[in-house]
């Protein structure tokens, strides 16, 4: 059975619910989206970008759709795009890509979105923090929907904690348009740290002007099922993005990250790593592709996906990719994946290290490297310790988890 | 200077003929050694004879198979012990050749090593503070540089400094049974001193050690009570220190005609 039609039928039965709860901005493309998704349906793994996922099978499961309203706190720089001061029109899903039928899907039956913006000239002197809950009573579908706009010459770092409660099945859909004016900085975290009874499709799309510095940081802890794209157009010269990566799966687990960091223009730089510690049966995949396009003349641009296979069932893909159309560029790219080091685990054994912690050990180091290249230190620190729970399987205890206290 | 000996008269280490392979290939092929507390056994013998076979069949590197014989430390069966419980009874090898670790911190490497001894023997971790009050003390006797302990495990260690780092080590974790496979290669000569006499002053009455090297000039400040010789992963000839003179001297070529003439 082709899981599209249950999500064709719920439109039928709620659109109009939907519209009424929502507002003209998102209205506006809903019905437009919908056909989008009618026509493609959701990606086939035959979808060059969807070919290490089943997508299908994710979406087949009977979620009850979650039509809740967004509880948000309104902050200085955060609040529901229904009750937006300001015009977003011309934000709004200019940049998400809707012949992707997770996206259609997501502009479809999302009633509402969460706006961060950061005006003009204006720097958010605390770390812009979204912590996302789920819960229910049942197994539940939760479509998110983000706007994030720093006008020029803003700065603003932004959390976003993922987090459920462990005893519900959980479907996300989350799509995050991302938009980056001229002399912007924005360093953004997505953490994961939810259960294996979760879902998550979440699709980011980032547009970048000139003179920007855009970090982009996905960090899947603990899951289900993972896939996320994130995709970057730099538009304006003289910016640099970076996107890192950190992906702890076990169990039998699934992340699968995709990137395309797409170089419009002349003169920007990008940097990607991406590492993974994959054990059990788990699965990774990371494919990242490097797009220079004809007039990104003096791109500079490095991708790295290193990749540690913990056990012997454990599986990873990595499809690192380079198109270059101009001529005067320096880019660099490489994938590994290795099994930890035999001789080393021998090593701390000898000093009495027990081979559990050992392995611990070695994973936690692999993974420093990246965690080490956040900027923010309280949340480095965070994550240094959580990282090592992790690996100690400490983690599923979740014990600064509101929801379990 | 009388050469040292504490002997109690225990048998500490007891290796009854021992065989192993590796990759299939048979390298010790019927070890016969016993080495009582406070005792030091040098162990000489041509390159690729099976010392650091030996020695890492001693200390349970799973690369190794013991295929026949047996090895008891202080009565217990070392075979059926995983290499960090034998650690944990007290057994120590500084490699010949140290591992690299990047990513995992010498202080913290050496926190979690100090740490599962305790608790294998039943006692509480150490105390922060008091973890690198020791670390301190120890890193004097060695003189080894501070900055190395803020590096990876012997990541960008020159081949000296590996090698300090593995006494370093050893004055951590204070085994009671050391095996130094070929600690002098690579030292200085200054930095051979400072390693043999950190390694002396380590020493107890218990302590006992096994020494592979290819040079008198270590023997000279590490005495040995016993000298054995192995070549082709058996152990041909067993002396007094004199045999480590003579070796310096003549090579092997001696004790292999006497084999020949067998
Ligand atoms: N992991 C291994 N794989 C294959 N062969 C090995 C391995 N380890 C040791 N050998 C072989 O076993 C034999 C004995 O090696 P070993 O390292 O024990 O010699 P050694 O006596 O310590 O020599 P040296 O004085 O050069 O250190 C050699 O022929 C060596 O090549
Ligand atoms: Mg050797």
């Amino acid at each position: 059975m082709k899981s599209e039609q249950q999500y064709i039928e719920l439109y039928g039965e709620v659109s109009n619910l939907i519209k009424q709860k929502s507002c003209d901005i998102m209205n506006n493309v809903r019905d437009a989206a919908f056909a989008s998704f009618e026509k493609v349906g959701f990606p086939s793994k035959k979808v060059e970008r969807y070919k290490y996922t089943d997508v299908d099978a994710y979406f087949a499961p009977n979620y009850g759709v979650s039509l809740n309203t967004l509880e948000v706190k309104p902050s200085k720089y955060i609040f529901r795009l229904a009750e937006s001061p300001i015009d977003l029109s011309a934000y709004y899903n200019t940049i998400a890509d809707n012949n992707d039928g997770i996206t259609a899907l997501n502009t479809a039956i999302a009633h509402d979105a969460l706006v961060i913006y950061v005006p003009r000239n204006t720097r958010a002197e605390d770390p812009i923090q979204v912590d996302n809950w789920l819960r229910g009573n049942t197994s539940t579908m939760v479509n998110r929907r983000v706007l994030v706009i720093l006008e020029q010459g803003a700065e603003a770092t932004i959390i976003m904690n993922d987090h459920a409660e462990d005893k519900q099945r959980f479907l996300t859909t989350q799509v995050m348009e991302i938009f980056c004016k001229d002399n912007s900085h924005l360093d953004i975290y997505e953490i994961e740290e939810t259960t294996p009874l979760c879902s998550r499709f979440s699709n980011v799309y980032i547009n970048v002007e000139r003179d920007c510095t855009v970090k982009h940081n996905s960090i899947t802890l603990y899951n289900g099922q993972t896939r996320n794209l994130c995709d970057v157009v730099l538009k304006g010269e003289n910016s640099e993005v970076t996107l890192n990566g950190c992906a702890i799966a076990g169990g039998s687990q699934r992340i699968d990250n995709n990137t395309l960091i797409d170089h419009r223009v002349p003169n920007c730089t990008s940097n990607e790593l991406y590492k993974y510690v994959v054990d059990d049966k788990s699965v990774g995949a990371f494919a990242g592709k490097i797009l220079v396009e004809k007039d990104a003349q003096k791109t500079v641009s490095h991708e790295t996906n290193s990749n540690l296979c913990a056990s012997a069932d454990a599986r990873m893909f990595t499809q690192p990719m380079l198109e270059i159309y101009a001529d005067d560029v320096k880019c660099a790219h490489g994938s590994t994946v290795g099994v930890m080091d035999e001789t080393a685990l021998f090593y701390m054994r000898q000093r009495g290290v027990p081979e559990e912690e050992a392995r611990m050990l070695l994973k936690n180091a692999f993974m420093g490297q990246v965690i080490d290249q956040i900027q923010l230190q309280p949340l480095r620190d965070k994550l240094f310790v959580k990282v090592e729970k992790r690996f100690r399987g400490e983690l599923e205890k979740c014990d600064d988890c509101r929801l379990c206290k | 200077m009388a050469t040292p000996f504490w002997g109690s008269g225990g048998f500490m280490l007891e290796i009854k003929n021992l065989h192993a392979t590796v990759n299939g290939k048979e390298i010790l092929k019927g070890i016969d050694l016993t080495i009582n507390d406070g005792e030091i056994h040098a162990v000489m013998g041509t390159n690729g004879a099976g010392k650091s076979t030996l020695s890492n069949v001693i200390v349970g590197n799973p690369a190794y198979e013991v295929t026949e014989g047996s090895i008891t430390f202080n009565g217990k069966d070392l075979l059926a012990m995983k290499p960090e419980e034998r650690a944990h009874e007290g057994i120590f090898m500084s490699f010949q050749t140290p591992i690299e670790i990047p990513g995992v911190s010498m202080t913290n490497f050496m926190r979690a090593a100090v740490n599962a001894r305790r608790q294998a023997k039943g006692e509480e971790p150490l105390k922060s503070t008091d973890f690198l009050k020791i670390m301190r003390e120890k890193r004097k006797l060695v003189e080894i540089d501070q900055k190395l302990m803020n590096r990876s495990v012997n990541e960008g260690f020159s081949g000296g400094e590996k090698k300090r780092n593995e006494i370093f080590q050893m004055a951590m974790l204070e085994p009671t049974f050391c095996i130094l496979d070929e600690t002098d290669s690579g030292l200085d000569v200054d930095a051979l001193r400072i390693v043999a006499e950190g390694f002396n002053k380590l020493r107890t009455s218990e302590t006992s050690a096994m020494v592979i090297t290819h040079y008198q000039r270590l023997l000279d400040y590490i005495k040995p009570d016993i000298v054995h010789v192995l070549i082709d992963g058996k152990i041909v000839k067993t002396g007094g220190p004199d045999l480590a003179l003579k070796i310096e001297n003549e090579g092997f070529d001696w004790i292999k005609a006497e084999l020949a003439s067998i």
